[in-house]
């Protein structure tokens, strides 16, 4: 079977096709296109955590390595170009033990309970991160509460570098957060640690809105999970366009109870490629029905 | 829009957003994009990033000038002796694309004629910028293969509005920069309908699609779809309305979704009309000062996350928007309203629904004929013109310029223009200039974005260099006076080394703590109808009893 890769992010008048195996199947992609994007392609399923379409990949995590033939060590996925007769295996034993062993190294050291995604593949490879001990260790540091839009849980935090590129020159260029500390150390921080509101933040929201674990977390969104009332089964999602400004950034409503309690942006939307700013992110609050609309002087 | 559609017929954007990420020189002149175009910013970055040189024009030092290659420090309102000098330089540095301005436009020697005086040390006493960045910047953009000329209301807000933009279509004109990939003409649009508006025929002179309200082939179609005779003389825009309260040939005015009795210059002078009225009507999603002021009150449900329709941004993208939750109370979508009272009028025009309307104006608009409501439903939307539903829509406009035979068209003009500077002159009783903008987390009055808790919000100070502050013994955050020949506001300084001496700065985000448009000049453009917000005279007083700081 063949399949052909499609996706618009990527240049489709390239004129030159590589055709790469992927588990048994040979997929065409366009140069510089990656192997995930094949795996994709072919219907292959793959879990990833440091990466995303909007980022740059920085190869943090390795929970998305394969097995490439002729190669000595796993390769991740989401950063290797796919090259003319590549031959991939996806899940051979060797990819799923590596697979397996990073979710449990992860979860042995990270609260990953709101890591809907990881906690679905961790079932998959059957990882057991007690394994390692019966109480997984935490940073067990209160959750960081410095302002009404978001939050700081560094108990989930795994370093995968998503919000620190989001703020930095793959989106934002704000470069309010970087990685300080080494090994054990190593933690997200302001400059000096200083609180959010005095740092040089704008709160665009763009790293909570990558951040893979729910460390980083709309405020909204912890206060409901507080109280237990956090259902995003029951969410529905509605696209329109900001009410800010004329660029035309297009909004997702996350809905509950007639309420919006999340706001994001399609990745695939060619104007904000998933980001936003703090006014598109946050401004939303006056729609909200609860609130009684009164003078506004 | 109006010098737009003066020099190259479509009151539209040129350029799509993707462009600016693969241009080589950007000109980003009278704009904060940074903070009030965010996202269309990430653009601009990327092209930064991609090796692009910027050179930002602005009185401020703002955040988008600090990403600069070049910042120009221009004295406010001396927009067109800048771009007059650059247009200047590019000729007598023989550097302007001859073939193109011979095959696409006209009007040369006059330009070369009116530009003439505009020499580079003539140019730079002017503007207040060294003749030194000014060569620069024209020797940039005038050999750069691809450069965009970008501006926001730092052009617009100002008395000579329309020579502002003329001005700086010269300079596209003159290096053939427009009408390519890449090339082209930017203004950022405020609101993310004001373009949608305008197409839609929300402009005095205007039907649905720029069709001219006094040409008879118009009117013979409009009546047709419509039913009824239709007035050919052009209407009269805000400023003039403003006029025509004054003289009370306007009574009675219908306000919908605006908030002018907060937003309009010299707002003394605007509330004392709206008073005057025998009807004022409002229709908005919360009692605004305008409402409150108001006969009648129509609540009406928020037209992007309670209603469905379209809106089209600043790069002419048509897109859906949709509803996300239910208007509370009585408030009800705009549309309905107006139909409601079309009923109590005696014209039943049915249920009001959006689809239907949106076809209707595929029929009478030709640029919008292409786009049916399937094909704006699919993620992207689709940018004007689109003609039919084969179109893919227009990512850059103009491409006529290039064509052998013009496609028929005349070629572009070039406009001669002069420098004038702003309407009000500094004096001796009020000797600080100041200009007002926005910030980045806040919105126009407030009504929006004063529903959230910014953290990162400070509230309308007045932003002065340090030294004009100490000048007059004034500390950091002090409460002082400001005047102008208008009136005055009581606010707190903010020192901002960034700002040159003699300039000033507010936003006006929070009327009902800082009545910042008290301030403001209502001196306007007799052709855009745009007040001059950014340039008014003021004087700084302490308060009587501060401590000597």
């Amino acid at each position: 079977m063949t399949a052909v890769y499609n996706n618009n992010t990527a240049d489709a008048s390239a004129e030159v096709a590589v055709t790469i195996s992927i588990d048994g199947a040979d997929v065409i992609v366009p140069e510089g296109a990656t192997v995930l994007d094949a795996c994709n392609a072919a219907g292959v399923d793959t879990p990833t955590l440091c990466y995303a379409e909007n980022l740059t990949a920085v190869n943090a995590c390795r929970l998305c390595v394969v097995e490439m033939d002729g190669s000595r060590t796993l390769i991740p996925s989401c950063s290797r170009p796919a090259e003319d007769g590549m031959v991939i295996k996806t899940d051979s034993e060797r990819v799923r033990h590596s697979r397996k062993m990073v979710l449990e190294f992860l979860g042995s050291g990270v609260d990953l309970s709101q890591a809907d995604e990881l906690g679905t593949w961790s079932e998959f490879y059957g990882a057991d991160a007690d394994r390692y001990g019966p109480a997984p260790a935490r940073i067990n540091e209160p959750v960081k509460i410095q302002d009404d839009l978001y939050i700081r849980d560094y108990d989930k935090c795994v370093l995968c570098y998503k919000c620190v590129e989001a703020c930095g020159d793959d989106a934002q260029h704000t470069f309010a957060i970087s990685v300080s500390g080494r090994g054990f150390d190593a933690r997200i921080s302001t400059e000096f640690d200083i609180t959010l509101p005095d740092s040089a933040c704008v709160y665009c929201g763009n790293c909570v809105a990558v951040c893979p674990t729910n460390a980083l977390q709309f405020k909204t969104e912890f206060d409901l999970r507080t109280v237990g009332e956090w259902r995003p089964e029951e969410h529905e999602v509605t696209t329109t366009v900001c009410s800010y400004c004329g660029v035309g950034c297009n909004l997702e409503m996350h809905v509950q109870d007639n309420t919006i309690v999340k706001v994001t942006s399609p990745n695939d939307h060619d104007v904000t490629s998933g980001h936003l700013c703090i006014k598109g992110r946050f401004g939303w609050q006056y729609v909200q029905p609860t609130i009684e609309r009164g003078p506004t002087t | 829009m109006v010098g737009l559609a003066t020099v190259l017929g479509a009151g539209g954007g040129t350029s799509s957003y993707k462009e600016i990420e693969e241009t080589d020189v950007i000109l980003l002149w009278g704009s904060n994009a940074r903070e009030a175009h965010p996202i269309f910013f990430h653009h601009l970055l990327k092209g930064l990033d991609n090796g692009a040189t910027m050179y930002a024009v602005d009185p401020r030092r703002t955040s988008s000038a600090r990403f600069a290659d070049l910042w120009l420090g221009i004295e406010v309102g001396s927009d067109v002796a800048l771009a007059n000098t650059v247009a200047r330089e590019i000729i007598a540095a023989d550097l302007h694309d001859k073939a193109f301005v011979a095959h696409s436009t006209r009007n040369f020697a006059e330009l070369k004629a009116a530009v003439e005086p505009y020499t580079l040390e003539r140019g730079a006493e002017l503007t207040g910028v060294p003749a030194d960045a000014i060569r620069e910047m024209a020797h940039a953009y005038a050999t750069a293969e691809k450069a965009q000329i970008l501006w926001t209301l730092g052009i617009t807000e100002h008395h000579n509005a329309v020579d502002n933009v003329l001005a700086l279509c010269n300079l596209a004109l003159l290096t053939g920069h427009v009408g390519r990939w890449g090339s082209g003409l930017v203004p950022l649009r405020g609101q993310n309908n004001v373009q949608g508006g305008g197409d839609m025929g929300a402009l005095p002179d205007k039907f649905p699609g720029f069709q001219n309200v006094n040409d008879p082939d118009a009117i013979a179609k409009f009546e047709a779809a419509w039913g009824t005779k239709l007035n050919p003389e052009p209407g009269i825009h805000l400023t003039l309305m403003f006029e025509a309260m004054e003289r009370s040939e306007i009574k009675a005015v219908y306000v919908i979704g605006e908030n002018p009795a907060d937003s309009e210059a010299d707002i003394n002078h605007a509330r004392a009309m709206l008073a005057s009225l025998d009807l004022l009507v409002v229709q908005d999603i919360f009692l605004t000062r305008t409402a409150e002021m108001a006969d009648v009150v129509f609540p009406a449900s928020i037209a992007w996350a309670e209603s469905n329709g379209t809106v089209t941004s600043s790069e002419r993208r048509v897109q859906r928007v949709r509803a996300a939750v239910t208007p509370p109370g009585e408030a009800r979508d705009d549309i309905q309203i107006l139909f409601d009272l079309a009923a109590l009028m005696g014209v039943d025009w049915g249920q009001a629904n959006p689809e239907q309307l949106w076809d209707e104006l595929r029929s009478l608009s030709p640029m919008h004929a292409g786009m049916s409501w399937e094909r704006l439903e699919a993620a992207g939307g689709l940018q004007w013109p689109c003609p039919s539903l084969d179109h893919p829509g227009s990512p850059f406009l103009h491409a006529w310029l290039w064509a052998d035979d013009l496609d028929g068209r005349e070629p572009a003009p070039f406009s001669a223009v002069v420098h004038q500077g702003p309407k009000e002159e500094l004096t001796d009783e009020f000797p600080l200039r100041l200009t007002t903008g926005r910030a980045l987390d806040s919105y126009n009055t407030g009504v929006q974005s004063g529903g959230f808790n910014s953290p990162i919000r400070y509230g309308d100070a007045l932003d002065m260099n340090p030294a004009d502050a100490r000048a007059l013994s004034i500390v950091d955050g002090e409460v002082v006076q400001v005047s102008s020949p208008r009136g005055s506001v009581e606010m707190a300084v903010r020192f901002q080394p960034d700002i040159p001496e003699g300039l000033t700065f507010t936003t006006f985000h929070f009327p009902e703590l800082v009545d910042a448009n008290v301030l403001t000049s209502d001196a306007w453009d007799k052709r855009s109808g745009t007040a001059e917000f950014k340039a008014a005279s003021i004087r700084v007083d302490r308060l009587v009893g501060a401590a000597h700081g």
